[in-house]
């Protein structure tokens, strides 16, 4: 330990004012302060009640998606399986040829082959998501002068897991680099912006190729068809034919799922947020920790209770999407990862704990409004959220508003 | 008959799905200039929303009883085959700007603290692309008369609540460390089409 520190502090003359790697300061710095804390110690009187900084808190974040990212690789791989024992080709790409000089057997392989598999198409779209996402973060920081951040490091995190297993590539960097310089870094960089970077790298590769993030083929990692095993996700089963899709099944090879295989996650659909399990024990670790505001979370589930329950009462045939029960809403999709992670990103978030009920309140309400009557998109959360961080400061500004009434007409009375 | 339901869709769909600035790009000269501050953007936008919910219906009434063909067969049968309808852009201008200019006074007479309170924004949004847009909006869909007056309130209404949003986002921005090329409009733009993402939730939405 003392050797590295020793070494760190020899070069710490090259980057500072004066020295020949001055421009590249902090990419040092990053690299000190990921290694050891900051050795600067508050001399006066201050207000800290706890040593939570933002590299801490970024860091438990990455901690509560590790099971997520886990499920991801799992399965990624349990889809892929699934459909190849029904028929359907392995996918037609480097990845499998890979998987098969690795040695491995999809169809009679088990969790080991499953999760190789799926770990060949998420760790390539994570590596492409830090390098190309970093390089941005990073050149904007020597420009500008400020200090590389490990808000980058959860943005990362959260982009590969609302992706597509079979996305390609270039889409990838591309997204990721749109999220970080448009996102966020035109703003001021962390703590500045005001869409949450990942969901608007997300929603810019939803609107700009729509073929290769949506529809029925790109969920699972096999080649999948209409009329052999069909690749679409529940959500899009029940936006045809409700409840009765989801019991039923739509093919001879495809049959119904149950609740439960719902809520552990063993469902088609971007790579990370199918399980409602794991965003759970990640929910306990943000709540537990104190990152993430649980009020969002509740507002969320308040909202979405509300929204599913008027449309339960207008709808007219139990087979429609409409007749969908909370519960359901609650396991299928995005939802819990949506609720969980995205939502209660504390910069685009609402500041007061008043808007947050609010916020998430109407994050659910118009998550579950867009779900069933918009045909265009079946995975809503996302856009639901970017929807309400336009008014994340609208809702902070009439809550201090009214904060500032009441208290004057205390004062005055 | 149509029900209520028809007229309640039409108002989301106005206020949302066609909203007048972020799918449209309407009325973005006051959009961008106006909205340094929530205040003046609600002044702004209530303006917009008064004049609108005015205006589309009185100009429904006059394409429908004047311009449009076979308008005037009310006046007499020999009319009936009489087509106005090129007069269009400069009778819905003339309407508005009347319309803006007796309600100034109306309001100066009567509401003294809605008119100050709405200041120098009445007799701007006269020549605010929205207002004329949704005039030409109601004669291209053929909205009935109650339909245009829906229409009117709920494009205004949506349009309102894009400027807000964008003040209290620029008021938040106030200490943002934006790069310097950047700053004042610039930043603005990006923000107006980072925004008309989000906006496109509801682009598909058919009510």
């Amino acid at each position: 330990m003392k050797a590295l520190r020793n070494i760190l502090d020899k070069q710490a003359r090259h980057f500072e004012k004066g020295g020949k790697l001055e421009a590249l300061y902090p990419l040092w710095e990053a690299g000190d302060t990921f290694l050891f804390s900051l050795g600067k110690v508050t001399r006066t009187a201050s207000h800290v009640r706890d040593g939570a900084d933002l590299k801490r808190i970024m860091i438990t974040v990455v901690v509560a998606l590790l099971p997520c990212m886990f499920m991801a690789m799992f399965n990624t791989g349990h889809q892929a399986q699934l459909a190849v024992r029904q028929g359907a080709a392995l996918w037609d790409g480097w990845q499998t040829s890979v998987f098969t000089a690795l040695g491995f057997d999809l169809v009679n392989g088990g969790f080991i082959a499953c999760m190789v598999y799926g770990a060949l198409f998420f760790i390539p779209v994570y590596i492409v998501t830090l390098a190309a996402g970093g390089t941005a973060e990073v050149v904007f920081c020597i420009v500008r002068k400020h200090e590389v951040n490990e808000g980058f490091l959860v943005t990362s995190a959260l982009f590969p897991l609302i992706l597509p297993a079979t996305i390609p590539l270039w889409q990838v960097a591309l997204g990721i680099l749109f999220g970080v310089v448009i996102g966020k870094e035109v703003f001021g960089g962390v703590g500045m912006n005001i869409f949450n970077p990942a969901l608007t790298a997300r929603a810019f590769l939803y609107f700009a190729y729509p073929t290769e993030i949506s529809g029925d083929n790109v969920w699972i990692a096999a080649q999948t068809s209409a009329d052999g095993y069909s690749g679409a996700t529940w959500l899009a089963i029940m936006k045809d034919a409700g409840m009765d899709g989801l019991r039923n099944g739509i093919s001879e090879v495809r049959g119904g799922i149950t609740w439960w295989e719902s809520f552990i996650g063993l469902e088609p659909g971007s790579m990370g947020e199918t399980s409602a399990l794991f965003c759970l024990i990640g929910a306990v670790i943000l709540i537990a920790t104190g990152v993430a505001s649980w009020r969002i979370m509740l507002g969320g589930l308040v909202g979405s209770a509300g929204a599913a329950l008027l449309f339960n009462a207008f709808a007219h045939e139990p087979s429609s999407v409409f007749a969908v029960p909370v519960h359901w809403h609650w396991v299928l999709g995005g939802f819990a990862f949506a609720i969980v992670f995205m939502a209660t990103d504390p910069v685009s978030a609402p500041y007061t704990d008043t808007g947050r009920y609010l916020y998430g309140f109407l994050i659910g309400f118009l998550g579950i409004l867009i779900r069933e009557v918009n045909p265009a998109y079946a995975g809503s959360w996302m856009l639901s959220i970017l929807f309400m961080n336009m008014f994340s400061s609208t809702i902070d500004h009439y809550v201090v508003r009214a904060n500032i009434k009441r208290r004057l007409a205390r004062n005055a009375a | 008959m149509v029900g209520l339901e028809h007229y309640l869709s039409l108002f989301v769909k106005s206020v949302f799905v066609e909203n007048m600035a972020l799918a449209f790009f309407l009325g973005m000269c006051s959009f961008l200039a106006c909205s340094k501050k929530v205040e003046t953007a609600v002044g702004l936008g209530i303006a917009v929303v008064i004049v609108q919910s005015i205006t589309v219906p009185m100009n429904q009434l006059v394409y429908s009883f004047l311009l449009r063909k076979g308008a005037l067969s009310w006046v007499s049968a020999g009319l009936g085959e009489v087509d106005l309808s090129f007069l269009g852009f400069l009778t819905y201008i003339g309407t508005i700007a009347a319309a803006v200019q007796l309600l100034e006074m109306t309001l100066d007479r009567y509401v003294p603290a809605l008119y100050v309170a709405l200041g120098v924004f009445l007799p701007l949004i006269t020549v605010n692309c929205v207002i004329m847009a949704g005039s030409l909006f109601m004669v291209e869909r053929d909205y009935t008369f109650a339909e245009s007056a829906v229409f009117g309130f709920g494009s205004g209404v949506g349009w309102a609540l894009a400027i807000i949003a964008l003040a209290s986002i620029r008021e938040r921005m106030k200490y943002s460390n934006v790069p310097p090329g950047l700053r004042g409009l610039g930043i603005t733009f990006i923000l107006t089409g980072l925004m008309a993402i989000g906006f496109m939730t509801f682009s598909g939405i058919q009510l």
